[in-house]
């Protein structure tokens, strides 16, 4: 059985922490992106010509005048696919280009093969495509009253909802739709299929699941998986945008690779990518809870709705992952969760960071908001007597709150940030401001580690060791800017004893670890670090082996520290051992693996473990928005969340901090818009506004939990890529806030998300209304005890 | 024609007009350090330094490169990301900073990142400023970063306080090496005009020509739409619209001058205005951009021309037979992207009344995001004020219909009454609703929009009346609002100034 070492790499020197393995690269330029590798000559580009109706037949295509075009060599539809178009990830509908139908605006109905990207867009343009229109279903509303769904609901429940509905306090029912989220990483989608002589393909794809790239390009070549390669050395940014989508790309630059028998590159321009790739989901969600008059939660029933968009894609765990989230930090006694996935006919929205995660967590917090007014106490006080603690440890879907992390978390950071004395400073200064108002919020997260399909948590990594003593791994995981290569390497050179530079991690390839899970649900260190470690332990013990019968040695008298062999009382360079070991015929060279224990969902039951453990964090946010137009910003941050033991602090802050913002984007500037066709109007970034410098607070500070993770994860480290985005949520919480301090937080008033400085401003509207309404009722009041 | 890459003098005689500097230098130099994240000058992250002989010195800018035509660089020194660490010993202080502050992590944006604090860098030392927030947020303003959440980035720019070394401006061949590029002998479809009368009579020559300046919105038809421009005449040498400053009873903005000349001229005498120009887009596109373009392309979602509106200036058109009028701004918009413009006239010049700049005025933007966002709706409001009453007003607006236009309606209602008749301006909002037709979009809805319009008129009246009444920006909230006992909101006494 593997041992765990228990020096922790946290009680080094954070100074000591390796930087980021590609930081010099990135700040010089030399870091090399797909579309920065050098073209063939004969390389072709692709662009497709896209559906016009969101959904219709095709009724007629006429593509003489995109083939007569200058620069264009080939123009495919879907008949002209070898193998099997195709190439949904998991399910069946996401056909690489539309056959008799199309089900989205957007939808590529053919592509184009040109000299220069240039030429085919402007190719596409000439197609002469009819349709005939069919009544398009366009928001989840409208696919739940028409039971129009991509796959079937599924329901989550415990105790007995409706009878505590019926006898709670207080009851409280509303809805909250909440908006999407484009990715926006800054480097597009983009792959680039080299077709080689054996009538296969390779791939360079930027891609967060080259196994699936490859899995699928073998379908639409009709070829063996063996006969195709992928490769993914960098993503500039994928955040879930390229855990499904990216494989579009790739099998389509193969198909006319194949065909045309030359390098094609298919790179879509930012306006395509925001129009033909899939976003986070929109999710409309209703909600009926039950609660005391202290504000202790008794029952609740939640519908969810997702916005699936025209196909399953990942939808089944996203909403799955909305439903186990709906509870957040909250024990719910008494719940029924059922989450629908809505059929629209809209491009089909796929996996982002927190993967159907923050559309549950925001309902639990925006719930805890109403119920606090409603009972006129502070949310902080909700927060913490519905927390999961001692007794109130068991969640809907039955899995228990293990860790007695939450509430402690939530009190150091109630300290930490000094929210109770903000509350009150606050509180003094709304009464005073007649323009200004702050609000103030600290909201939870608990986020499940583990994909809720059970297959996919398995990692599988590669190590070599040369004889100079250097070592090269290879892993299933991607690099997409959260430091996983730079964490494997520190897991590999610490499992060996030997420096970190003497590790090098290679680009990602289908060839060195086959049948790898996506680098997604923050599992990537947890499951490649895990298998890294694996086969750095199998080597070290093979050269334990070896040291004990030519140095005559007991087992425990070899060991590695500090780049220096341990031969009882002799030391050896590790270089120089390494040789030796070649000399005696040492295998210098190991595959690892790993499979999380311990998890299971029964999905008939709706009862079990998806999770191995949970991630933990915090967050408090202050604001102050101008009641006269809606705008407002974040004045300061104070942020605690639980990595576990983190392996590099650096690592860990860079990806609190960026999920934080990135999650507070969702919540503000960032809006999705669609016009009543179906054509979404938010297709650039002059129109759709992530976070610039500006909206970052100056006071913002992150600190983490100080606590090893009770699971045996990789040197009990916890994932951090997703958890932190929803400590976001504080935003949007303190948003609400500031705009109930105009009705003396008689009333959360209903604040639509993402809170734009529009959303703002009619939330302060309807909070003005009520209390207008309330002092009129008071003074009517009055009047009848006269 | 010619210009400096980096460390060396290049030398291009046969691009197309409208090949940006993206495109020659990922595709015709190799120096792929330089990236498109969005090809339309919103993302930053293919921001190049471009350093111009002026007066002397070389100075330096950043600029979006993907919408940039190469060609408009002639007689520049051009600076990518792969040439800062040349510079000196080790990497530049922007990128040691970046690196030792954790500032990257997928590394995409980067490059934008490093060439946006070294051109922070390189003014700080050669002005001998210092370094803070502001400045660091300012100088990436127009940069994008999806994984850090900025806040290394914005310690990296900090940290760049005190460095030495690594200066573009102070290499010794580079003056005297820009000195010498002669870019006047070579004619292709990309034309440089020395004079107002060349560039008018060039557009004469080529009917399908297109007119550039900053070409920040031109450009656009070019990597958005994949038009392929012919011949381009580009103004940025012709010196009759690059005037700027008070003349007489004047002022003067040529249509030639960017946003970042307009704002550092006002940035003393024109607070109001200088405020507005930092909500305008970015560093790197005020840069570029020009307040004659921003008028000439007719948007009703525009900046600059409420602002023209509220003060009643006077547009000065010439044509290449010689002849030249003046509209007043009221008249130039004739519907949604028309205008008076004709095709071979030119905007030469702006005129405002000193006067009416010494009237009180407010300018207020509404937009989903502080920085570099279009705005759903901009008021430009001025009064003039005399013993009390509102003698004359002006209300213009951006965002409330299809060009940029002053509610006449309800400016009525508050002529000749009392600064404090606050009926007078419930009517004047009465009358904003009724006046005003706004529409819906992906950036505000018609309801919010008209709401909004009611809103700032309201600010501004309050304003008028002594209140302080804030208005966010992009700069950090004043430690002032944010303190208890403050007298935000409170009236101080009237300002009709």
């Amino acid at each position: 059985m593997r041992k765990l070492p228990d020096n922790l790499v946290t009680a080094q020197d954070d100074k000591a922490l390796p930087i980021h393995e590609s930081a010099m690269k990135h700040v010089t330029g030399q870091a090399v992106y797909i579309d920065d590798m050098p073209e063939w000559p004969n390389e072709l580009h692709v662009a497709t010509g896209k559906s016009v109706e969101a959904f219709a037949d095709i009724v007629s295509i006429n593509l003489d005048k995109v083939k007569a075009y200058p620069g264009v060599v080939d123009v495919i539809l879907q008949a002209d696919i070898p193998g099997d178009p195709d190439v949904s990830p998991v399910l069946s509908g996401d056909m690489l280009l539309a056959g008799d139908f199309v089900h989205y605006i957007g939808q590529p109905i053919f592509a184009v093969a040109a000299t220069s990207l240039r030429a085919a867009k402007q190719a596409v343009e000439l197609a002469d495509i009819t349709y005939q229109s069919k009544a398009a279903t366009l928001h989840p509303k409208d696919s739940l009253a028409r039971q129009e769904f991509v796959l079937p609901t599924h329901t989550i429940s415990c105790g007995d909802s409706k009878a505590a509905l019926a006898q709670a306090a207080h009851t409280l029912s509303s809805d909250l739709y909440i908006k999407g989220q484009e990715h926006f990483y800054l480097e597009g989608q983009i792959s680039v299929a080299v077709p080689n002589e054996d009538g296969g393909v390779q791939v360079f794809a930027s891609s967060q699941h080259p196994a699936e790239v490859q899995k699928l390009v073998a379908r639409v070549l009709d070829l063996p998986v063996a006969q195709v390669l992928v490769e993914t050395r960098r993503m500039g940014g994928g955040f879930g945008g390229k855990e499904s989508q990216a494989a579009t790309l790739g099998c389509m630059a193969a198909v006319l690779a194949i065909r045309n028998r030359c390098p094609v590159k298919y790179r879509m321009p930012r306006q395509d990518d925001m129009v033909q790739t899939g976003k986070r989901h929109d999710f409309w969600n209703s909600y009926q809870v039950g609660f005391t008059q202290q504000g202790e939660i008794v029952a609740a029933e939640y519908d969810m709705v997702g916005k699936c968009g025209c196909t399953a894609d990942l939808s089944d765990g996203v909403v799955d992952r909305a439903m186990f989230h709906a509870d957040n930090a909250y024990f719910l006694p008494n719940a029924r969760i059922s989450g629908y996935r809505g059929k629209t006919h809209t491009v089909s929205n796929t996996a982002f960071r927190g993967f159907g995660g923050p559309k549950g967590v925001l309902l639990a917090e925006n719930i805890i908001e109403e119920i606090a007014c409603k009972v006129g106490k502070d949310a902080l006080d909700i927060r913490k007597l519905n927390c999961y603690q001692t007794g109130k440890d068991r969640t809907p879907y039955g899995q228990q709150i293990e860790e007695d992390v939450l509430l402690t978390l939530i009190e150091e950071l109630e300290v930490s940030s000094d929210y109770r004395a903000r509350r009150d400073a606050i509180k003094a200064y709304n009464q005073q401001s007649p323009f200004l108002k702050k609000g103030l919020a600290l909201t939870p997260v608990k986020f499940g580690i583990s994909f809720t399909s059970k297959h996919l948590n398995q990692g599988g990594a590669l190590v070599h060791v040369y004889t100079d003593g250097s070592v090269h791994v290879s892993h299933g995981g991607t690099e997409m800017g959260q430091g996983l290569y730079t964490k494997v390497a520190q897991i590999v050179a610490k499992a060996f004893g030997i420096d970190y530079q003497r590790v090098n991690v290679g680009s990602t390839r289908t060839d060195k670890v086959p049948n790898a899970s996506p680098t997604a649900a923050s599992a990537g260190t947890d499951l490649n670090g895990m298998a890294a470690l694996d086969a750095a332990n199998t080597i070290k013990e093979r050269l334990r082996e070896f040291a004990m019968e030519h140095f005559a040695i007991a087992a425990d008298a070899f060991a590695i520290e500090s780049d220096q062999v341990i031969l009882g009382r002799e030391t050896m360079g590790f270089p120089e051992f390494i040789k030796l070991a070649y000399m005696n015929r040492v295998s210098l060279s190991s595959t690892g693996f790993y499979k999380t224990p311990k998890i299971g969902y029964d999905r008939k039951a709706a009862k079990g473990r998806p999770f191995l453990y949970f991630a933990n964090g915090a967050s408090v946010s202050e604001v102050i928005v101008d009641t006269l137009t809606g705008e407002y910003k974040v004045t300061q941050v104070d942020i605690l969340h639980d990595v576990g033991d983190s392996i590099n602090s650096h690592i860990d802050i860079g990806q609190i901090e960026g999920a934080f913002v990135q999650g507070m984007g969702w919540l503000t500037s960032e809006e999705l818009s669609w016009d009543d066709k179906g054509r979404i109007t938010t297709n650039s970034p002059a129109n759709y506004k992530i976070p610039t410098s500006a909206d970052v607070p100056e006071k913002l500070t992150v600190k983490l939990f100080d606590r090893a993770n009770s699971e045996e994860s990789v040197y009990r480290s916890k994932a951090v890529g997703e958890p932190p985005l929803m400590l976001g949520i504080s935003v949007w919480c303190a948003l609400k806030d500031a705009c109930a301090s105009v009705c003396d937080y008689q009333l959360s008033p209903p604040l639509a998300a993402p809170a734009t400085p529009e959303a703002v401003y009619y939330a302060l509207q309807s909070a003005k209304a009520y209390q207008a309404g309330a002092k009129a009722a008071e003074q009517e009041g009055q009047e009848v005890r006269v | 024609m010619k210009f400096i890459l980096n460390d060396r003098v290049v030398e291009e005689t046969s691009l197309p007009s409208d090949f940006t500097a993206l495109r020659y230098l990922r595709e015709k130099r190799g120096l792929t350090g330089t990236k498109e994240g969005c090809a339309s000058g919103d993302c930053g992250a293919c921001t190049l330094l471009v350093g111009a002989l002026e007066a002397g010195d070389v100075t330096y800018s950043t600029l979006n490169a993907c919408i940039t035509p190469v060609q408009s660089l002639a007689g520049k020194h051009v600076v990518s990301v792969e040439y800062l660490a040349e510079l000196g010993d080790g990497l530049h202080p922007a990128q040691q900073a970046m690196v030792d502050a954790h500032g990257s992590q997928c590394g995409f944006c980067t490059p934008g990142f490093v060439l946006s604090l070294a051109g922070l860098y390189e003014n700080a030392a050669v002005k001998e400023q210092g370094l803070n927030r502001e400045s660091v947020c300012d100088a990436i303003s127009g940069n994008l970063c999806r994984c850090t959440g900025y806040r290394p980035i914005i310690e990296a720019g900090l940290a760049m306080e005190g460095q030495q070394g690594h200066l573009l401006s102070q290499q010794d061949w580079l003056k005297a090496a820009l000195a010498d590029l002669d870019n006047q002998a070579l004619a292709t479809e990309y034309l440089r005009p020395n004079s107002l009368a060349q560039a008018l009579a060039a557009k004469r020559q080529h009917a399908n020509a297109e007119f550039i300046a900053g070409g920040t919105d031109l450009m656009l038809e070019n990597t958005q739409r994949y038009k392929d421009f012919g011949v381009l005449i580009d103004l940025n040498n012709v010196a009759e619209i690059r005037q700027l400053g008070e003349q007489g009873e004047q002022l003067i903005i040529g249509a030639g001058v960017t946003y970042s000349e307009l704002e550092d001229f006002s940035k003393t005498s024109y607070p109001q205005l200088y405020n507005l120009l930092s909500r305008i887009a970015s560093r790197q596109i005020r840069n570029r951009g020009t307040i004659g373009g921003n008028v000439a392309n007719g948007s009703p979602i525009a900046d600059m021309p409420p602002i023209l509106l509220a003060f009643d200036a006077d547009v000065r058109l010439d044509k290449a037979d010689g002849s030249s009028r003046v509209v007043t701004m009221s008249e130039f918009y004739l519907g949604y992207k028309q205008t008076q413009l004709a095709d071979d006239e030119c905007i030469v010049a702006f005129h405002i009344s000193l006067d009416k700049l010494a009237e009180f005025h407010r300018f207020y933007k509404v937009s989903k995001r502080m920085e570099d966002d279009i705005s759903s709706v901009l008021l430009a409001a001025r009064f003039t004020v005399n013993e009390g009453r509102i003698e004359d007003i002006r209300l213009a607006f951006g965002g409330m219909a299809a060009t940029p236009i002053r509610a006449q309606v309800a400016e009525a209602c508050l002529q000749n009454v009392a600064v404090t008749d606050d009926v007078a301006l419930q009517q004047v909002l009465q009358a904003l609703r009724e006046e005003l037709k706004p529409m819906s979009d992906m950036r505000a809805s018609a309801q919010y929009r008209l709401d909004m319009a009611c809103s700032l008129v309201r600010k501004a009246w309050l304003e008028l009346n002594g209140h302080t009444v804030p208005s966010f920006s992009g700069h950090p909230v004043p430690e002032s609002w944010l303190a208890l006992g403050q007298e935000v909101g409170q009236t101080k006494g009237a300002n009709h100034a």
